[in-house]
């Protein structure tokens, strides 16, 4: 039933109904509302689990990684600082392959401390070897919830579920919860087929030798190509029980013909979809909007860019000193050598809470349409702010000294 | 589409106002959409909360930098650049204050904000009609009625219905008699637009 809910509390409500028997979170903004939800559903008596109050994300993260190891299904979320304080946890969990959903209510990392929204904290842990999908309204937020489990179960890889936070977390919108009886009928009981079990006892996360190292590893990789279709497969199944489709990995919007693709991933679909709607180019504009960033659809990329001329991949995050963004750095090598591959733009925009605007697709059809825009800059920077620091003299002092 | 912006103060209900008129909307079956802009402020911290109301559904997620409409829950933030920072000249401001109408247009052009004959600024004392039925000096519930019965843009009704969803008993019936005096403290309908084309007949 269609209601107007705030999205932190639409995914808590979400989540109970996936009935995880353990939660373990510790508090942090804007993941808060969140747990604070699951909590109350747990203390009122509306979801039947264990709680697990916990000093610090390294325990949550260390807690549900026990619980889903002992076959129950498990859920805990964090952001920002919370998921690198998980980072050591987060690699065990993943390489020993056990299922469970963590909500990332996406988050800057300090410094300099902000509480506000960019992709940074997921981005992060890019190779922890989680699968990541990114949503773009709480609709989405609530289904990838669902689907979470599902796929984290089947294929045995733990799912970041990537919200943005404030942005999506704070946001009171209508939202379409599936009823208990239909998430029952698309997410059955969880088992765990390699279950911590004393009658039947196995070893798990022992030392691996060089003999062995290299293999468990590659396995794991393959995982990540067998779950492209454990994607797909999900998104249909839950088309088939509420009609609504998430994208699989990657989705297209907007007309086969165009010449340029702007490639995305979160929230900002909706304010360039808006922005798109009433613009006068709109026939020559395609938005490509990346929901799975892990496993990454280099196949659903290179069928996606056809015809383009021009693609601009948006990053909210930022690997400091390298040549491109995080997001671009990845789409540049999933098209090197393609035949007739676009012009790569790679801007990053809306670090740290700054507000992505309508204007935003003005702004960057502008820079597509210039031959001079370098192939990676911060598109919506205000040079002036910076000024004095870029033409500090600390180096040439340096130099002189010499 | 109506876009609504709302500044106040940490602890004033800035962001409950914002959902509460976001509830109110989606009870009357138009699509609704409220967030705040901090959300991790101090009481007394100046913060703000937007809501947008529409026919139809739409899906952006940025911030409004053009209100329509200003509710101001905190006169100190009236003079602000910040708070009158893109409001549209036909549109309308709601402040809660003490001070009169005349003494706060006349402090707005002393500020060097230029104030026509025509704006539209409305001032409800809110603080302390909270305080006489709520025993609170929390001013948003009687704002957001005030507001709703100066646009027409929701009937008061589901602003009550919205009420209902979210308390019950003694607080409910406080909450329903802030409505009543909101809606009481300003003209009914005085910022309905005449004009066929003007937003609020052609959006909601």
């Amino acid at each position: 039933m269609l209601e107007a809910i705030e999205g932190s509390q639409a995914i808590a409500r979400a989540v109970a109904m996936c009935r995880p028997q353990v939660v373990a979170a510790y508090p942090i903004t804007p993941q808060t509302h969140i747990v604070e939800g699951l909590s109350r559903l747990i203390a009122n008596g509306t979801l039947s689990a264990q709680y697990i109050s916990v000093e610090s994300e390294f325990s949550a993260a260390s807690v549900v990684m026990g619980a889903s190891a002992a076959g129950s299904r498990s859920y805990t979320a964090s952001a920002s600082q919370g998921i690198l304080l998980m980072t050591e946890v987060l690699y065990n969990i993943a390489g020993l392959r056990i299922p469970t959903v963590l909500t990332v209510a996406n988050r800057a990392v300090s410094a300099p401390l902000s509480i506000w929204n960019d992709h940074q904290d997921s981005m992060s842990v890019r190779d922890a070897g989680w699968i990541q999908l990114y949503c773009a309204n709480n609709q989405e937020a609530v289904d990838t919830t669902i689907q979470a489990f599902f796929i984290s179960e089947k294929t045995e890889i733990p799912v970041m579920v990537c919200v943005d936070g404030y942005t999506l977390t704070h946001t009171l919108e209508p939202v379409d919860i599936p009823s208990q009886e239909e998430i029952d009928a698309f997410l059955p009981p969880f088992h765990f087929r390699r279950t911590l079990d004393p009658q039947n006892p196995i070893t798990v996360g022992t030392l691996v030798s060089p003999d062995f190292f290299t293999e468990a590893r590659a396995v794991n990789h393959q995982a990540f190509k067998k779950a492209i279709k454990t994607i797909h497969e999900t998104d249909d199944l839950f088309f088939q029980l509420t009609g609504r489709r998430l994208g699989a990995l990657l989705s297209v919007t907007g007309d086969s013909t165009a010449k340029t693709g702007i490639l995305l991933m979160g929230s900002v679909f909706g304010t360039l979809s808006d922005a798109l709607f009433s613009h006068e180019e709109k026939d020559e504009i395609r938005l490509l909007k990346l929901r799975s960033f892990r496993p990454f659809p280099k196949e659903d990329l290179q069928e996606a860019v056809r015809g383009l001329k021009t693609l601009i991949v948006l990053d909210r995050s930022l690997s400091t000193g390298s040549d491109g963004g995080i997001v671009g750095m990845e789409v540049r090598s999933a098209l090197f050598g393609q035949k007739n591959a676009p012009r790569i733009i790679n801007a990053v925009v809306g670090l740290g809470g700054r507000d992505l605007p309508l204007s935003l697709l003005s702004r960057l059809l502008d820079l597509s349409k210039n031959p001079d825009t370098p192939e990676f800059l911060f598109a919506d920077i205000e040079p002036s702010r910076i000024l004095e620091e870029v033409s500090s003299p600390v180096n040439t002092v340096h130099s002189e000294e010499k | 589409m109506v876009e609504i912006r709302i500044h106040g103060r940490g602890g004033q209900g800035i962001v409950s106002a914002a959902y509460l008129l976001a509830l109110a909307a989606f009870e009357s079956g138009l699509y609704a959409q409220a967030f705040p802009s901090f959300g991790a402020e101090r009481r007394g911290a100046p913060i703000s909360a937007f809501v947008r109301i529409n026919k139809i559904p739409f899906a952006r997620h940025c911030q409004i930098l053009s209100p329509d409409y200003l509710i101001i829950l905190d006169d100190s933030l009236l003079f602000l650049r910040e708070t009158l920072l893109g409001v549209d000249a036909s549109g309308g401001i709601l402040a809660n204050s003490r001070k009169s109408l005349p003494e706060i247009k006349n402090q707005l052009s002393k500020r060097g904000f230029s104030i026509r004959e025509d704006h539209r600024i409305a001032i409800v004392g809110a603080t302390e009609i909270s305080l006489a039925h709520l025993g609170k000096p929390i001013p948003n519930t009687v704002l957001v009625s005030a507001f709703i019965s100066l646009t027409g843009i929701i009937s008061g009704a589901c602003l009550e219905k919205a009420l209902a969803r979210r308390f019950a008993g003694e607080v409910l019936e406080a909450n329903l008699s802030l409505v009543r005096e909101g809606a009481r403290q300003v003209e009914e309908n005085a910022w309905v637009d005449q004009a066929s084309d003007t937003r609020s007949q052609t959006y909601a």
